[in-house]
C-alpha cells in the first residue's frame, strides 16, 4: 500500500523517508524525486495549482497500485501539493523503496511518468501580473510509450 | 471547478454522444467541446474513453490536459 497526500503544505524529505524506512531492513534502495516550481528567467511571480479532489487520490492510488504489480517494491511514497506555491516551492515528492536499485529507479520514473500524464492537477502561471494556464506537453504522453 | 445536476435526452448513452450534444447547447459550450483533441472525459472519477457507457447517475468530468508534476 503507497501513501498517498495530496495537500497544501509542504513536505519533508528527510521525515519521509525515515517514515517509509522506519523499522525495515528488507529495503536496501530508495529513490526519491523532488519536482519544483522552476522559474527559467526570473519572470515567474507564482505558479497555482488545482486539482480534481476525489479523483486526484483515486489517480495517484491506481498509479501506484500498477507500479506495486510491476516491480517489488517494499514500499512508495507519493505526495503532490496545490494551491498558490512560489519559484523554488516544493511540488510533488515520489518515492520508491526496493531491494534492489533497478526496481526502486525504474518505478520512480514510471509514477512520475503516469502522474504528469495522468493525475488530475492544472497548472496556471501568474507571471508579471498575467495569468496563463500551462498547456500540456505532448512528450508527457509520448512518455509512457516506453511503459507499454 | 464548475458542475451541474443534468438530465441526459434518452438517446445519449456514451461519453461522445454526450459530447456532441454538448456542444449544440451553446456558443460557450460549442467552443470549449468542439476540439475534442483538447477535452479528457473522467466518469465517476476514471479516466473514460469516448464509447464508455453513461447513464444519469453517473458523475462526468471534462478538464483539459493535465500538467502536474
Amino acid at each position: 500500500m503507497a501513501r498517498i497526500l495530496v495537500q497544501q503544505e509542504n513536505f519533508n524529505l528527510s521525515e519521509e523517508l525515515d517514515l517509509l524506512r522506519a523499522g525495515r531492513t528488507d529495503m536496501g534502495a530508495f529513490v526519491t524525486f523532488t519536482g519544483t516550481v522552476r522559474d527559467m528567467d526570473g519572470s515567474l511571480n507564482s505558479m497555482t495549482l488545482e486539482h480534481y479532489p476525489g479523483m486526484t487520490e483515486a489517480e495517484l492510488a491506481r498509479i501506484a497500485a500498477k507500479a506495486e504489480t510491476r516491480w517489488p517494491l517494499a514500499g512508495c511514497t507519493i505526495i503532490h501539493r496545490y494551491g498558490t506555491l512560489m519559484p523554488g516551492d516544493n511540488i510533488v515528492l515520489v518515492i520508491t523503496a526496493s531491494a534492489h536499485r533497478k526496481a526502486a529507479f525504474e518505478a520512480a520514473e514510471f509514477l512520475m511518468d503516469f502522474l504528469k500524464s495522468q493525475a488530475p492537477f492544472w497548472k496556471k502561471e501568474d507571471t508579471g501580473g498575467e495569468t496563463k494556464w500551462v498547456d500540456a506537453k505532448d512528450s508527457d504522453t509520448s512518455a509512457l510509450d516506453r511503459w507499454r | 471547478m464548475s458542475g451541474e445536476a443534468y438530465e441526459l435526452p434518452d438517446e445519449i448513452n456514451t461519453v461522445a454522444g454526450l459530447l456532441s450534444h454538448l456542444v449544440s447547447r451553446g456558443e460557450n459550450f460549442a467552443t470549449v467541446f468542439k476540439d475534442t483533441k483538447m477535452v479528457r472525459v473522467a466518469v465517476n472519477q476514471l479516466h473514460a474513453r469516448p464509447d464508455h457507457p453513461i447513464s444519469n447517475s453517473d458523475e462526468i468530468a471534462f478538464f483539459p490536459p493535465v500538467t502536474g508534476g
